[in-house]
């Protein structure tokens, strides 16, 4: 600040101490307001960028962390038997073969199995599977997209879910190797996926990944198959990743969980 | 606008306070409820889908 705009300040302060007396009209004034102004503009614009980076990366875990925990519990009571109350299963050293066949596909937004992938177990476990891949659907855990085969059905079952923000189920996502298995429980059973291969450079418009037979749009299915879609780079949205697997047991549930996994604790 | 806030804000400096306060939790509050869940499928972040002709894709076709 030069000595002559320093006295207009002093000047301009001075005359400001006596009280309602208005601040001369000067040159200057209308400078400082304008600069002021803009200045403004900016600590504003910051202000509502770093708001919308904490909705991002916080609250929005926090609100999926209450919505995840509704709709397991949605998901447990629409299992839960009225007549025998919470029965506890006993493990079978020999299951029964799975005769039932997979459950129908259910209405759009409705909660129908619980996931458990050991290798992301911090997240994923007990994680509620629900039909559709709509915002809320996701920000409430896993997403089953419409018109995929259901868990143990001949075709792909496909589901996506967050890798981040939204309690970021699939943050781990990279972590998956092949072999891993991914547990699905619907109501009666128990379905055991292992992962069999993956593609890290996806496009978002790469749907042959959730074909009945990817890759195959005209292929009649035989196997039963698992694609799990989640987005890269972690942050962005400008690619795609996926992991498939193949259907490698089932169990009732009352036969107990499949592989001695304890579904109350996280391994 | 900050200064024209606190100008028209009633009271002695301790309400103003409180008023002006209250008022950035007021915006707060409609951002996060409202406008943020409004904007963020609109922006280019956390689209975890495969699919034809989303938002998602139009958002990066925007940004190319």
């Amino acid at each position: 600040m030069n000595p002559e705009d320093q006295e207009e300040l002093r000047t301009a302060l001075l005359q400001e101490i006596p009280g309602p007396a208005p601040v001369a009209q000067t040159r200057g004034n209308r400078v400082r307001a304008v600069i002021r102004g803009v200045g403004e503009v900016f600590i504003t614009v910051g202000a509502l960028l770093l708001l919308m980076v904490a909705y991002q990366l916080w609250w929005t875990n926090v609100e999926s962390a209450q919505a995840i925990a509704q709709e397991r519990q949605d998901i447990e009571q629409s299992w839960a038997d009225p007549d025998q109350g919470a029965a506890t299963p006993t493990p079978a050293a020999t299951p029964k073969p799975v005769t039932d066949k997979p459950i129908a596909e259910p209405a759009y937004g409705t909660g129908f199995a619980l996931l458990y992938i050991p290798r992301l177990a911090d997240h994923v476990w007990g994680l509620p599977l629900t039909e559709g891949t709509g915002k809320d659907i996701l920000a409430a855990g896993a997403g089953h997209y419409v018109d995929t085969a259901m868990p143990g059905a001949v075709g792909n079952f496909s589901l996506a879910a967050h890798r981040s923000s939204h309690s970021e189920p699939f943050a781990n996502f990279p972590d998956l190797q092949v072999g891993d298995k991914v547990y699905v429980r619907t109501k009666k059973v128990w379905y055991t996926y292992t992962l069999t291969h993956d593609d890290p450079n996806l496009t978002p418009t790469d749907t042959w990944v959730i074909e009945p037979v990817p890759g195959f749009p005209d292929s009649k299915p035989t196997k039963k198959l698992l694609t799990m879609t989640t987005c890269t780079p972690r942050y962005g949205s400008t690619g795609r990743w996926a992991w498939w697997g193949e259907l490698t047991d089932s169990r009732y549930v009352s036969d107990g969980p499949p592989d001695n996994i304890d579904p109350t604790l996280t391994p | 606008m900050y200064g024209w806030i606190w100008k028209h804000l009633p009271g002695p400096w301790p309400l103003k306070t409180v008023l002006a306060l209250a008022l950035l939790v007021a915006v707060v509050l409609v951002l996060f409820q409202w406008v943020f869940p409004w904007l963020e499928p609109r922006l280019p972040f956390n689209q975890v889908t495969v699919d034809e002709g989303s938002t998602t894709s139009v958002a990066v076709s925007l940004l190319r």
